[in-house]
């Protein structure tokens, strides 16, 4: 077995260690099922017709990816922007660490009062909360431009927009990845937020939903749901990192 | 009719204000450098040898004296006909080889065939042939900065500008890629300054040595190296490469 493998397997054997380790705790513990069900008592939850699981799970998939995709369009675009001329840089930058500040889920009830509730406001809540860790490392990375890398390209008298699209571009991307990740996984938390503070679908409504009923597995089976959605949009921003960034320019 | 210098550096100087504080990068440089010659610039850190070869790039102007590059034999344009070699590769890390070597050529937006053939020509002088799709990742220390070197050549500039390009290398990678680019220097028939804080690699290399001290940074000399072409490694050993050496040491202060 080569290392890759080893690797694989033992991270599978993690994941199913978990499970055992739950189902035993479950089995041996005589947890009530409203504490804590099985792992099959949850698998049953699926079962339910009137959850409507897939149309909510789609719902929620949509605000996610919707607000994860303005937030990447937008963020990027904001940092080309605001990293274009240095007095640009030394106006907004501040300006942006000091917003990003804001707890953004703290925005939610402001949200809803400026556009109902729904899918939109949901999206714009994953969308406030990916947008600025995309911006900032984005705008982190077009910074970083080796003084000397900036002397060769001067010494051909190439232009700002050559040295733009050959250097700073291409350069960033690998920061573009690392504010994609660490937005991946803030996308699906805001998305659910919202879907708490005021919604009629979804995955985060399901729940608050059953919560009443105390219907612990469907609360299980929405929270694995809500993971899987994550864990779909990260692996499609690393699979996206391995075609277009080399090895060893990423950035963790 | 006696050939004319292809840089000709009267009196440069050159100063850094940052607010109040002045700080003399360079005095009084004069020095000729002839078509096809490899100068080294020999000196400590701080006694603004960089800022000499950054003058000579054009990236910064000089405050007082007169520079003067390029001779009617041996026009010069400025945005075409310089090369630079700094002490880090910098190769663009997403970039393949080839596609390293051909920055140059992009940013001055030459014909795309033709500049490929000769970057591919260029890999192979510097003993690169079929590394061409590589990442800079995949290459050494060493394979990297020889990249470096085929993309300071890529336009085919006049003027090939070098600062500290062996000084990240260890010692035998060093004097292996002096030998080369002794080579490279002859195929390539460019004018090469050479900046460097190895006095025996100054001597080794240089047709002509200029002496650089710090605080104050002046210059100090600028003679002529009269060993034997090729040089060979064994030469260090010579009475004559000593005396160089020597003389250096003592214009540094060091003896």
């Amino acid at each position: 077995m080569n290392a890759s493998t080893v690797r694989w397997t033992l991270a599978v054997l993690a994941h199913l260690a978990l499970l055992l380790a739950w189902y035993l705790f479950v089995k041996l513990g005589n947890v009530p099922r409203f504490v804590m069900p099985s792992p099959s008592a949850t698998l049953d939850a699926l079962l339910q017709p009137n959850y409507d699981w897939w149309a909510n799970m789609a719902v929620t998939a949509t605000e996610i990816f919707a607000g994860y995709a303005l937030a990447l369009v937008a963020g990027v675009a904001l940092a080309l922007l605001f990293t274009w001329s240095k007095a640009l840089e030394a106006f907004f930058m501040p300006l942006l660490v000091s917003l990003n500040m804001i707890p953004k889920v703290a925005l939610g009830p402001l949200i809803i009062v400026w556009f109902k509730y729904g899918v939109f406001p949901n999206t714009l809540m994953a969308f406030s909360i990916c947008v600025f860790p995309i911006l900032l490392t984005t705008a982190r990375g077009l910074r970083e431009i080796e003084p000397e890398l900036l002397d060769l390209v001067n010494s051909l008298k190439g232009s700002r927009w050559q040295l733009f699209t050959k250097i700073q571009l291409p350069g960033s991307l690998p920061y573009i990845f690392s504010g994609m990740k660490v937005a991946a996984i803030l996308a699906v938390a805001g998305a659910i937020v919202g879907e708490f503070l005021g919604s009629d679908k979804g995955l985060g409504y399901l729940m608050l939903q059953v919560q009443v009923t105390l219907d612990t597995p469907a609360m299980f089976m929405a929270v694995l749901l809500i993971t899987l959605i994550g864990m779909a949009l990260y692996g499609l921003v690393l699979g996206l990192e391995t075609l277009l960034v080399p090895k060893d320019a990423r950035v963790d | 009719m006696p050939v004319e210098p292809f840089i000709r550096m009267r009196g440069v100087s050159k100063t850094y204000r940052s607010g109040k504080k002045e700080h003399l990068a360079i005095s009084d440089a004069t020095f000729d450098v002839m078509p096809g010659e490899l100068v080294s610039l020999v000196g400590p850190s701080g006694c603004g040898k960089s800022t000499l070869l950054k003058i000579l790039a054009g990236l910064h102007p000089n405050d007082g004296g007169e520079l003067k590059i390029g001779s009617a034999t041996h026009a010069f344009d400025p945005a075409r006909d310089v090369g630079m070699v700094f002490q880090a590769p910098l190769l663009l890390k997403w970039r393949r080889i080839l596609q390293n070597v051909l920055l140059p050529a992009e940013i001055l937006g030459l014909p795309q065939k033709e500049s490929r053939e000769r970057a591919k020509d260029l890999l192979a002088l510097v003993g690169l042939a079929g590394y061409e799709d590589k990442y800079p990742y995949e290459l050494s220390g060493g394979m990297q900065q020889r990249a470096a070197i085929a993309r300071s050549l890529v336009h085919d500039p006049k003027l090939v500008l070098m600062d500290e390009p062996f000084g990240a290398l260890d010692a035998l990678t060093r004097e292996k890629m002096n030998l080369e680019l002794l080579r490279i220097w002859k195929e390539a028939g460019k004018t090469i300054v050479f900046v460097t804080h190895g006095i025996s690699e100054a001597v080794f290399l240089g047709t002509r040595v200029v002496v650089l001290t710090a605080g104050p940074a002046r210059m100090a000399d600028n003679f002529e190296i009269a060993l034997p072409r090729p040089r060979t490694l064994d030469m260090k050993t010579h009475e004559r490469f000593g005396d160089y050496t020597r003389r250096i040491y003592r214009l540094l202060g060091m003896e």
